[in-house]
């Protein structure tokens, strides 16, 4: 039998149980462990149900991992295990496996014809909970539930202990006094000690966990709910966030502390293998991170590293990328104090990140050089060398980029939960000029970020970001689409406040103005040399803007921002960048690109397809204030001409960094 | 013919084909799934192997066609046979893709047409093996025996 695309056959008994598997009688056990395998190979596919079935298991297969992903969101009780090959066409099994992680918290395991220890290892970082060696053989599938058990008792340890780290040697039999104690329901406490007798008496050589009888019900991590999580995790500090602070942070009704202790420990290794990449430039991150990945470790952990760094490597090897890491890491300590600003920042980020605003973050840019108000964006490193490596690294970035937009687009919207935005997000990347931009920005932004002393900070943020693009990191595939996507987003949102005149829709400008604005924090006077040539590089990108930006919506979102006069650093970064490149304008606008969307600060959806910005609730406003920066660049337009205009009364102000006199009143609106 | 007649060649040629390296214990495994549930167990997913196979030892010839040949693609089809060929059994294809994935790391397209000759014989060896195995099946049943169930 053949499946069609996307296609999922239900599992072959027909019916399908809604409830737990554990309800079942008992002295079946495992019997009616409900599975899903996901592998677009038809003869594995069959010979796996077969063999599933065989198991008295019930089996869903489906032959792609969209379609799996779809029927997991829509039953988040309705399977207990998931196995799932690792190349899949339409979506890396790693890939599928992160989602499934985060979003339902199922067991997954990974399989393969591919038995090389660096596949295998990555099973392991991405957290599979076991890797089986095609061909498979049913021996090896009549054992599978015992990860469903032990990731059950795991969530019940968890609540008990408030242990964000459960040892996984942890004692599988439960004590029935500990288990009543903790119960948290009397369901689950009457489930667990009416289990227990069942097992008891069942004929099992192994002795099972206690918790398996509890069913918890599983609590969807939602974007918003992840949001705040994040939140209460930066707030309280990475190492100090234990689930009971950060339940009390989160003020969320009705979310246990248990809930929350097995999301800090995912959320927690997932940081660990995220920092524990860039660490093993020969190991596991080889395979899934790729330069579009390594590029935006760079923006989130390059800060305070510098520049030199990253250019050496344009191309960022995993080595630089520890190296930058490293050296984020260690300041983190010690910027503690100048990050402060940056915390509430970071607060914002979020898959959703509906504030544009960052009063803090404006003030403190608005007090700090007074020419700093333009320059905030302006990336004090920005210098022709940089901008020259950035744009090597960014054109690599770029390339990945463009391969991962099918990828962005499915990790972005999984991960926002927004998947209506896909298609917004392929229009964005699509529009722009696919990544080259973003990478530059990228580049850029790290370079920025490098000059900056917010290493802790970023850091901070970036494991705010790293979290929120926990899906498409992990794909092994050109990712750089998806995490600059959310790293722009975020960055778009700090900006918001400091560079109300930024229109660019582009994630990207939204993530250099953010970068730029805790350059700002930080800043020195380094920063006011960007700003020259950071407008430079507006116009250039004016000049380039692509025909997909909306520059209707320039002039709107500039008088939108008319009240802020921050200007993103993003956009000055763009300005560095396109100045380097006037010479070349149409060639190569990614930086306007990414600020073509113009959009207003608030919840303006980017024209530009918003990968970056569907994927937030709120538009980028940063994206927007690029735009309006550089009206040069708009030539091409009317409103290109309008904005030229603008430019040219810009202009002067360009030379004293202040953005603020010109660029809000002179927009055209 | 007559059933135990039937039964005998049906049992030396299966006999045969394991020891000739065309088929493996996996295969054994695909034939003790198959229950009165799924009596036709083994001849559906074999049958869906060799549709699969023949789709990409289809794209495989056009993807070593192009003049710029992408040997990712390639290389990502070679996996895929691999991990079907294995999955029923069909070691001596399965072998083949071996040796095509190195020289698709090395993308050595000489290397790698030529291996697609040879996995393209042994396909079409094992195929044929599989059908005459399955024309035997059909006789016995069709002369009112059973199928013998092989060690």
């Amino acid at each position: 039998m053949n499946l069609g695309v996307g296609s999922v056959v239900k599992n072959m008994s027909g019916a399908r149980c809604s409830v737990s598997w554990k309800s079942n009688d008992n002295n079946q056990f495992p019997a009616g462990l409900r599975v899903l395998v996901v592998d677009d190979d038809p003869t594995c596919l069959r010979i796996l149900e077969k063999m599933l079935w065989n198991c008295h298991y019930e089996v869903t297969k489906s032959n792609r991992a969209e379609s799996a992903l779809s029927l997991l969101r829509e039953n988040r009780n309705g399977f207990d295990i998931v196995i799932s090959d690792v190349h899949m066409p339409d979506m890396d099994g790693f890939k599928l496996l992160e989602h499934v992680g985060l979003e339902m918290d199922l067991p997954v395991i990974m399989m393969s014809a591919d038995d090389s220890k660096d596949v295998v290892m990555k099973g392991v970082t991405h957290g599979a909970c076991d890797y089986l060696i095609k061909p498979v053989r049913i021996e090896a599938l009549k054992n599978i539930w015992q990860h469903v058990i032990r990731k059950k008792k795991h969530e019940w340890k968890d609540k008990d202990f408030d242990q964000s780290a459960t040892a996984e040697a942890g004692d599988r039999q439960q004590k029935p006094p500990e288990d009543v104690d903790y119960s948290s329901s009397a369901n689950e406490g009457g489930n667990w000690k009416s289990s227990k007798r069942r097992k008891e008496e069942e004929d099992e050589t192994e002795e099972r966990d206690d918790s398996s009888s509890l069913k918890k019900p599983r609590v969807v991590w939602s974007v918003e709910l992840h949001q705040q999580f994040v939140q209460a995790v930066n707030q309280l500090g990475i190492d100090k966030a234990v689930p009971k602070k950060i339940l009390e942070l989160m003020n969320v009704p009705g979310l246990t502390r248990e809930n929350v202790a097995s999301h800090l420990q995912k959320y927690r290794l997932y940081l660990r293998r995220l920092s524990g990449v860039s660490q093993h430039p020969n190991g596991l991150n080889n395979s899934f991170m790729g330069h579009p990945e390594s590029n935006i470790w760079n923006v989130f952990f390059s800060m305070g590293l510098s520049f030199q760094a990253l250019a050496a490597t344009s191309q960022l090897p995993a080595q630089s990328l520890a190296t930058l890491q490293a050296a984020a890491l260690g300041r983190s300590a010690t910027k503690a104090a100048i990050s402060m600003p940056l915390v509430d920042q970071r607060n914002l980020f979020s898959f959703e990140n509906p504030k544009l605003r960052f009063p803090e973050g404006q003030q403190q840019l608005n007090n700090s050089n007074k020419q700093i108000n333009l320059l905030h964006g302006i990336p004090t490193t920005m210098e022709p060398k940089q901008l020259a490596d950035l744009h090597q690294s960014s054109q690599s970035f770029g390339a990945m980029n463009m391969q991962g937009n099918s990828r962005v687009q499915q990790n972005n919207a999984l991960l926002m939960h927004m998947p209506q935005q896909q298609p917004s997000r392929a229009q964005m990347l699509n529009e722009t000029n696919n990544g080259s931009q973003v990478s530059r920005l990228h580049d850029h932004v790290t370079a920025s970020l490098s000059s900056n002393g917010i290493p802790g900070a970023l850091l901070s943020r970036s494991g705010g970001i790293v979290a929120n693009v926990r899906g498409p990191v992990h794909s092994p595939v050109s990712q750089a689409s998806p995490i600059v996507d959310f790293s722009l987003n975020q960055n778009t949102e700090l900006q918001n406040n400091s560079f109300p005149l930024v229109r660019s829709n582009s994630g990207m400008s939204t993530m250099t103005s953010k970068r730029m604005l805790q350059e700002e924090v930080n800043s020195d006077i380094k920063r006011s040399r960007g700003f020259p040539s950071g407008y430079n590089m507006f116009d250039e990108l004016h000049q380039q803007k692509s025909q997909d930006w909306g520059l209707s919506g320039v002039g709107s979102t500039f008088d939108a921002i008319t009240g802020t006069l921050d200007v993103s650093p993003s956009m000055l970064v763009q300005q560095g960048i396109s100045s380097m490149k006037r010479n070349g304008q149409n060639g190569s606008s990614p930086i306007s690109n990414a600020f073509s969307s113009s959009r207003e600060e608030s919840g303006n959806v980017n024209p530009m397809g918003g990968n970056f910005l569907t994927v937030k609730a709120e538009q980028l406003p940063d994206a927007s204030y690029q735009n309006n920066f550089f009206p040069d660049q708009f030539g091409q337009d009317d409103h290109m001409s309008a904005l030229l205009k603008q430019q040219e009364s810009v202009g002067p102000v360009e030379s004293e960094f202040g953005f603020d006199g010109y660029a809000l009143d002179n927009l055209p609106v | 013919m007559e059933v135990g007649q039937l039964q005998r060649s049906f049992i030396e040629y299966m006999g045969s084909l394991f020891n000739e390296g065309f088929l493996d214990a996996q295969f054994s495994q695909l034939q003790q799934l198959q229950d009165e549930s799924n009596p036709d167990f083994v001849v559906e997913v074999v049958s869906l192997f060799f549709e699969d196979s023949e789709r990409l030892l289809n794209d495989l010839t056009m993807a070593l066609d192009q003049p710029n040949v992408d040997f990712k693609l390639v290389d990502a089809h070679v996996h895929q046979l691999k991990g079907s060929s294995s999955s029923i059994g069909a070691q001596r294809v399965k072998n083949c893709c071996v040796p095509f994935r190195n020289v698709c790391e090395e993308q050595n397209t000489e290397a790698c047409l030529r291996c697609l000759q040879q996995i393209k014989q042994e396909y079409l060896l094992v195929k044929n093996k599989l059908q005459t195995l399955f024309e035997l099946e059909q006789q016995i049943v069709a002369a009112g025996g059973a199928i013998p169930m092989m060690q």
